[in-house]
């Protein structure tokens, strides 16, 4: 599964995507970032207020129970601040 | 169909409007809008813009879809620009045209206050005297703004 984090989400990280593969129970958004705060310092920083981290399941903006099953690509990301 | 561009390069408001309406005969109202860059006091050296490649066509794509099902709209333009954006420059462009003027002026305010909440775009700020700038915190008044085009707006696709 492809990961994929910007803004401040990305600077904490420290990288702007990357490849996983998730271990067995990971079934919603809210679960893949909670085994990517156990990942290390960087994404325990990115991830330590997880209710402000939007994310998207294959470019569509989703809530954090949304499934994760069959998706191809995660983003993780801050409140948007486009216009 | 509408015209949606995510671009680095700058963008010429006229040009468009006068793109989105030539050889047209109904359109009885043009309403452009254009978002500029602030210095923000003299603080800001410039905003830098991110984006999602990708998600951010289909995103803006979505909103324009929502707006045009909402209001008889005979074009929609929509460019926002990425990169490194001074004061004074352009970052975002909405051109609706319709019929009527009213569609027109609450089509364009309907594409604003949704792409600024859900298209995949956050500024960073450079500061003028060169100390580290922040990532812009999201506005809980671009959140309300959209209060108001709830009672029959249709879903957030969320």
């Amino acid at each position: 599964m492809r990961l994929v984090y910007f803004a401040w989400v990305r600077e904490r990280i420290g990288k702007s995507e990357e490849e996983v593969v998730l271990p067995e129970g990971i079934a919603t958004v809210a679960d893949l970032a909670g085994w990517l705060r156990t990942r290390g310092e960087e994404y325990a920083h990115a991830f330590e207020n997880p209710a402000v981290v939007r994310a998207a399941v294959d470019r569509h903006h989703v809530k954090p129970d949304a499934p994760i099953a069959g998706a191809r690509e995660i983003a993780f990301f801050p409140p948007m601040t486009g216009g | 169909m509408p015209t949606i561009r995510i671009q680095r390069e700058d963008f010429d408001a006229a040009t468009e409007a006068a793109a989105l309406t030539r050889g047209q005969t109904e359109v009885g109202a043009v309403v452009t809008f254009t978002g500029l860059c602030r210095a923000e006091a003299g603080r800001l050296a410039a905003l830098e813009l991110e984006h999602y490649p990708g998600m951010a066509e289909e995103e803006v794509a979505r909103v324009v879809a929502e707006a045009e099902a909402r209001w008889p709209l005979e074009g929609v333009t929509v460019i926002h620009r990425y990169g490194r954006i001074a004061p004074g420059e352009q970052i975002v462009l909405v051109v609706t045209a319709s019929t009527h003027r009213q569609a027109a002026f609450e089509a364009a305010s309907f594409l604003m206050d949704y792409l600024k909440t859900r298209a995949p775009f956050w500024k960073k700020e450079h500061h003028a005297d060169g100390s580290a700038g922040e990532w812009v915190a999201a506005k809980d008044a671009d959140d309300e703004a959209l209060a108001r085009w709830q009672p029959s707006a249709p879903r957030a696709a969320e």
